[in-house]
């Protein structure tokens, strides 16, 4: 049983993740993919959107652990944004707030891409 | 309940646990925390102890005592003693490109006291939440 799914769209040069549902290590891989082809595609700029993602384990985190290092080095990024508490707590938990762009409005992180180009 | 070593029983194992924090009280802060740990200590069994192999069962029980609500993993794969556990440094990790290595330090943090055993008849792993 799988409550995780992905809604994408673009806004220029910006790829937003919509996630929905739950992230754990059954449902990391979908995400996984979803990144992988993005930067095939060479597509680095990633706003990832939380707000209706209701839980998150360490294997989605992963997910962000392994890519991030390697999008900053081909000039883009994973912003992620609109985390509820109870997921923010998580990345919180691990620190990642010094190591990621976390901003609350997907609109905030499309635009900080934007005005950057 | 027990459960077939698989991913895709996560779910089901974090609903059960959750409506038992629930009964006993726990506020959502607290269920969260609780419900999280669970996920990352089955997660380490189907990855370490089991090594992804299906066929093996993993039996998840809840208790309580006046002091103590407690969840208890049990396997029969390798032992993974996470006593020996050292803190992970995130930033380090992800420098490396690593996705993993944090569920047991997640674990510690989440939960009041955290126990394992290991013997002949398989592996436990005790999460424990003061009530």
């Amino acid at each position: 049983m799988s409550t995780f799914s992905i809604s994408k769209k673009q806004q220029e040069s910006v790829h937003i993740l919509q996630l929905h549902g739950e992230l754990d290590a059954h449902t990391a891989p979908d995400l996984e993919q979803e990144i992988l082809k993005l930067m095939d595609s060479k597509c680095y700029n990633i706003v990832v959107n939380f707000s209706t993602l209701d839980y998150i384990s360490s294997a989605g985190l992963g997910v962000f652990m392994a890519y991030i290092e390697e999008l900053r080095d081909l000039g883009g990024d994973i912003k992620l944004t609109d985390m509820k508490p109870s997921v923010y707590n998580v990345f919180d938990l691990l620190g990642f707030p010094t190591l990621y762009d976390i901003v609350d409005a997907e609109q905030q992180a499309v635009a900080k891409f934007i005005n950057t180009e | 309940m027990d459960v077939s070593a698989m991913t895709e029983n996560l779910q089901s194992v974090r609903d059960f646990v959750v409506s038992h924090a629930r009964k006993h009280g726990f506020p959502d802060s607290e269920t969260e925390e609780i419900r999280l740990a669970v996920d990352e200590a089955m997660t380490n069994v189907i990855k370490h102890a089991y090594e992804y192999d299906s066929s093996k069962r993993i039996y998840v029980s809840v208790g309580s005592d006046h002091e103590n609500f407690w969840v208890a993993i049990q396997d029969t794969g390798q032992a993974f003693d996470i006593s020996n556990y050292i803190e992970p440094d995130v930033a380090e990790r992800v420098r490396q490109r690593k996705k993993g290595g944090v569920g047991v330090y997640l674990i510690k943090k989440l939960m009041d006291k955290v126990e394992y055993s290991t013997g002949r008849t398989g592996n436990e792993i005790r999460l424990i939440k003061k009530l």
